[in-house]
């Protein structure tokens, strides 16, 4: 008798999958995403059909949510960008949210003096502010990472937190509008505000910065020898070093330029949205921004993608919650399972399945 | 002075429980070789959990079994993203605080719709075994969880990392699991176990805040104490008794804020001063630390098997 082992599918490594798996991975993501989610759909006694008709197709259907879509991108854009220079280099910059209240805290102090002084001089003045602001919330642990080597994860996290105190405590001291209930600074002069791209939406200029953002991101990492230094320091110090980078000072560049551009996304959401400083700017911008620059593989056009996706999951889930009464929170959920499904897929590329 | 000094010591026990509790879960995890940043998501599931097991079931206790539970249950589902498909441990903890904080956050919601006052429930009683000692009875004046985390937890966790086979397991696949592979133990069941015992405590941790502290559950519960329970492990080097250390001046430094605040006297620094203190002097501490803090050497490294 003859022993021959039946023929069977295995699930086999190989590191060249085929061109059809890759455009594949956020269909079947989206899948997965919908079937876990719509338990919770069903737990808020609505049709989970209807209820993402509502929640993916409506926010596009008419020009007034369409636009809201990409205002709710802007923040996500800026940060997912901010993260992505970080990322890229092998510093885990988890402190985008302070680095965003860094940079609102400098737009909301420059706007305020900004009575009498055009737009020309007042956008621009702002735009710089926010950034340096950023850059230098986050130098002291990018710094403390390269002469200290100290954990950056936990000193930028712990950073955060320090950041909402130093926020609470300008809006319940020096700034504190006295015409106001709230803890709240007064508003910025009228010449700091950005201007609308369309007339009775809140689409402002923010989204035009978030398009070049994403435009320099893309120009930096695919067309500039630093743009090779952050990836190659990325992808492993030691080699790096060997091939002649200066490590710590790409680090070091990469960390300033990601907490920069953070801070530009609270300058968008003060003078674009607000066009004030509150304790609640950002629900975790800084936060979502890692989701999205590792959802966006750390590519300048995926982040964008991602975000905007993002902005639709956002103004989705508030038309959702009017039309059908699930609470928005849906939104957060999708993101966060959307995230952990599309990991679990990422890896599932690095296998096929095989007769043998 | 002195009624001063006694209310700011039994506070400060009080006020490190439920980040001691988190703070030691999270040991186990790092331990192990897992950074799980999922820490302030499933603190704020485990308050979630807890308070509506226990609003619904009429028992506390039940709420913070199921609390826990869950907790482990995030923990498990933490070593599917980075212990089964070796997920970046930084993205995949902030996926689960994400998802778990959402989740809670819907589930109140349906539970209990958009009411501006929160429910509430009648919380943990406390104990009080030193009765009318003077100083120290009133500084006993404690919860029963504070008790056991200070008493049972963390002699435990010494013992359970120091003393026990699993324990040296727990501790060699952070350090070395191409060698525990060897020596015939299975890498990812010992990270599993710490993952889920981890994500327990850490659970229990908020649920010591919605079920004992407030008898409530609001947005702001946790309010970055996951964050600052794994400053604290570092702080702590690893080691249980220090972390606890580590807690209790993080406590302390709260606790003394808080009392000032309630006194309503007029500093001439803001409060926020004292409530940004702690994670300032974390990073002070990690500084310090610097290049001698003794990380895991297999923190944030996933394991594959050869072959």
């Amino acid at each position: 008798m003859e022993n021959v082992e039946k023929p069977r599918w295995r699930l086999v490594k190989t590191d060249n999958p085929p061109f059809w798996v890759k455009p594949l991975i956020p269909v079947l993501a989206l899948i997965g995403t919908f079937i876990l989610t719509s338990v919770l759909i069903l737990l808020a006694d609505a049709n989970p059909f209807e209820a993402y008709y509502y929640f993916l197709f409506a926010p596009l259907e008419n020009q007034v949510s369409l636009l809201e879509v990409l205002v709710k991108s802007t923040p996500l854009i800026i940060t997912g960008v901010a993260v992505t220079y970080a990322f890229a280099t092998g510093y885990y910059n988890i402190g985008a949210e302070g680095q965003l209240y860094a940079g609102a805290i400098a737009a909301t102090g420059i706007g305020m003096a900004m009575h009498g002084i055009p737009a020309i001089v007042a956008l621009p003045l702002m735009i710089v502010g926010g950034f340096v602001a950023g850059m230098a919330w986050a130098l002291i642990p990018a710094l403390l990472k390269v002469k200290l080597a100290v954990d950056e994860v936990v000193t930028t996290l712990l950073m955060n937190s320090v950041m909402a105190y130093i926020v609470s405590a300008i809006l319940n001291g020096p700034w504190r509008d006295p015409n106001s209930g709230w803890p709240q600074s007064p508003d910025i002069a009228p010449s700091a505000v950005f201007f609308k791209l369309i007339p009775r939406s809140r689409l402002n200029f923010g989204f035009i910065l978030a398009v070049v953002l994403i435009l320099i991101l893309w120009i930096v990492m695919t067309r500039t020898s630093f743009g090779l230094k952050m990836r190659a320091v990325g992808l492993g110090k030691p080699a790096a070093k060997f091939a002649g980078i200066k490590v710590e000072r790409t680090i070091l560049t990469a960390a300033l330029i990601s907490g920069g551009i953070a801070g530009i996304a609270g300058v968008a959401e003060v003078a674009g949205i607000h066009f004030h400083l509150i304790g609640e700017i950002s629900p975790g911008y800084g936060y979502t921004g890692v989701i999205i620059a590792t959802l966006g593989a750390l590519n300048a056009f995926g982040v964008g993608l991602a975000a905007l996706f993002f902005g639709l999951v956002e103004t989705g889930a508030q038309t959702l919650s009017r039309a059908l009464g699930v609470p928005v929170y849906l939104g957060q959920v999708t993101q966060a399972t959307m995230l952990l499904v599309a990991l679990g897929m990422l890896l599932l590329q690095r296998y096929k399945f095989r007769r043998m | 002075m002195e009624v001063f000094i006694i209310n700011l010591i039994a506070a400060t026990f009080r006020v490190s429980t439920p980040i001691l509790l988190a703070a030691i879960g999270e040991t186990y995890s790092e331990r192990a070789g897992i950074l799980n940043l999922g820490i302030e998501g499933i603190m704020f599931f485990g308050a979630f959990i807890g308070f509506i097991v226990a609003d619904k079931s009429g028992s506390l206790w039940i709420g913070l079994l199921v609390a826990i539970l869950s907790g482990v249950l995030a923990g498990l589902l933490m070593g599917l993203l980075s212990v089964s498909l070796g997920v970046n441990q930084h993205v995949s903890g902030l996926g689960i605080t994400l998802l778990l904080t959402g989740l809670s956050l819907f589930g109140f919601r349906l539970v209990y719709g958009g009411r501006s006052t929160p429910p509430a429930i009648p919380s943990f009683e406390t104990i009080r075994p030193l009765g009318d000692v003077p100083v120290l009875g009133q500084i006993s004046d404690q919860y029963l969880l504070t008790y056991i985390t200070f008493l049972v937890i963390i002699p435990l966790a010494w013992f359970i990392l120091y003393r026990t086979n699993f324990g040296l397991n727990i501790r060699a696949v952070g350090e070395n699991p191409e060698a525990v592979d060897a020596a015939g133990v299975s890498v990812y069941v010992v990270r599993y176990s710490a993952l889920a015992i981890g994500g327990g405590l850490m659970a229990a941790g908020g649920a010591f805040l919605s079920l004992a502290q407030l008898g409530a559950f609001t947005h702001g519960i946790i309010a970055g104490r996951g964050w600052v329970a794994i400053a604290i492990v570092i702080f702590g080097n690893w080691s249980p008794v220090k972390v606890m250390g580590g807690a209790l001046i993080f406590g302390g430094t709260f606790a003394l804020q808080l009392r000032l605040q309630a006194m309503g006297l007029q500093l001439p620094i803001p409060y926020e001063t004292f409530l940004a203190l702690p994670y300032i002097v974390t990073i002070i501490a990690l500084v310090l630390a610097g290049r001698n803090a003794s990380y895991p050497a297999a923190l944030l490294k996933p394991y594959k098997r050869e072959g």
